[in-house]
């Protein structure tokens, strides 16, 4: 349970840091919480030549909220957005999903780049930005390119970063004061990774039905996804008992989990179905 | 490579590996082996330790990181008497083995310190991240509600 041997850089700009990773021709990895990294050392599933520490970068740790949404730099901890009370309005989704993220001693190292870049596909902040359109902003020899979550996860712990880049922000469109919304996920002891959960947002439009719905769901698939067939039932109907009923229903039926050690593929479809139930359930009251 | 940082109240310097973890590096280059290893991935919390005053998972966290840095052990937190939380561990039997006990001491002195007055509730939530595989949970969370008044005084001082 040692880590293999390696470098370790601690670059005081982005570019240098870029440079460094380039250097390494793919066997250079970003390191700056390592609350994904480390573990993944210590069971050396990753052994790169160099770890480039993020810890000198300035500009990257900061909350912004203006009227485009919320941007939050890839050093953001855990611990950051819940201690940030204006996120409970300008994002009450992203706060209620980040408490459910990890254990205490872990919320005051990770941070909100490591999560994404990682790409658990049961983590929380990678369903977020799924599920809001999240855009990411990324940083690399070729320049800065701005990638929509929906193509930045391309697998079980893939992405589409390329070796020499760095994630350096991820920014969450603006949220209406009365959108409806719930994040609900299940895991044997809080804090652990969830065996399923839903996020999920709509809108209502003026004659009180169901608008712009979005439906995420994390630990079913390879990474991250939307449920779009759910949002199809949902668009364009009030909420009532028999909507909700009929999406937890389409929500079972389209997800296809994979069975592994902590739970069969056909409970985690039934564990998002009953979420999903839960969720719009709760956006309603 | 060459580090230093302050190490319950010292400036110490050491020469690591890179691949050190600050958990290591503070038993072997140091000898303050009250800070246990168990799991080394992030799981037990045996190893916690505060960094700048926050806790956090030694083994997770190479040593080259905390070059500058102040880290505090459990063996920093108390001199030649318990701390009131040592003697609330102490008085409620709230160990058995003893083996997570440095990580339940360093995890509840940094909740207590920012939060003073935490319920029951949150002092559950925030040692659901520290194992006792003795299970005697439910004395180590009535030592943690014991101490919350002397930090409570020591807040209001």
């Amino acid at each position: 349970m040692k880590p293999p041997i390696f470098e370790y850089a601690s670059p005081s700009t982005v570019a240098e840091a870029v440079g460094l990773l380039a250097s390494r021709d793919g066997n250079a990895k970003v390191i700056s919480g390592g609350q994904s990294l480390m573990p993944m050392l210590a069971f050396r599933l990753a052994a790169p030549e160099l770890l480039v520490d993020l810890k000198h970068l300035k500009d990257l740790g900061a909350i912004h909220i203006d009227e485009d949404g919320v941007r939050l730099g890839a050093k953001v901890r855990w611990c950051d957005i819940e201690c940030d009370t204006r996120l409970a309005v300008s994002h009450p989704l992203l706060a209620e999903a980040i408490k459910h993220v990890a254990h205490y001693q872990i919320r005051n190292r990770g941070t909100v780049g490591g999560s994404l870049a990682h790409a658990d596909p049961s983590a929380e902040m990678p369903g977020v930005a799924m599920t809001c359109e999240a855009r990411m902003t990324i940083v690399g020899s070729a320049g800065t390119r701005v990638e929509m979550a929906d193509n930045f996860f391309t697998g079980p712990l893939q992405t589409s970063l390329e070796p020499d880049e760095i994630l350096t922000e991820v920014h969450l469109p603006a949220w209406p004061v009365a959108r409806r919304w719930a994040f609900l996920e299940f895991a044997r002891r809080k804090g652990d990774f969830a065996m399923a959960g839903v996020a999920l947002y709509y809108d209502l439009d003026s004659r009180g039905r169901v608008s712009n719905a979005h439906v995420g769901a994390i630990g079913v698939a390879d990474r991250p996804i939307r449920l779009t067939e759910v949002e199809a039932v949902l668009n364009g109907n009030p909420m009532s008992e028999k909507l909700v009923a009929t999406a937890s229903a389409k929500a079972r039926e389209t997800v296809d989990p994979p069975t592994d050690i902590h739970a069969p593929g056909a409970y985690r479809a039934a564990l998002v179905a009953t979420l999903l139930g839960r969720g719009l359930k709760k956006s309603a009251a | 490579m060459q580090i230093e940082f302050n190490l319950n109240g010292q400036l110490v310097g050491a020469d690591v590996e890179p691949r050190t973890t600050l958990a290591d590096c503070i038993r072997n280059d140091f000898g303050q082996t009250g800070t246990h290893l168990a799991c080394e991935h992030g799981v037990c919390g045996a190893c916690t330790v505060l960094l700048n005053g926050e806790a956090v998972r030694s083994c997770l966290m190479l040593a080259a990181q905390v070059q500058g840095e102040q880290v505090v052990t459990v063996e920093g937190l108390s001199g030649d008497e318990l701390t009131p939380l040592q003697a609330a561990f102490r008085k409620h039997h709230a160990l058995q083995c003893g083996f997570c006990t440095p990580g339940f001491i360093t995890t509840a002195h940094a909740l207590l310190s920012h939060e003073p007055n935490a319920d029951e509730e949150r002092i559950r939530e925030v040692l659901s991240g520290n194992l006792c595989r003795c299970s005697g949970y439910i004395p180590i969370v009535e030592a943690v509600l014991e101490s919350r008044s002397f930090y409570q005084d020591a807040g209001s001082k």
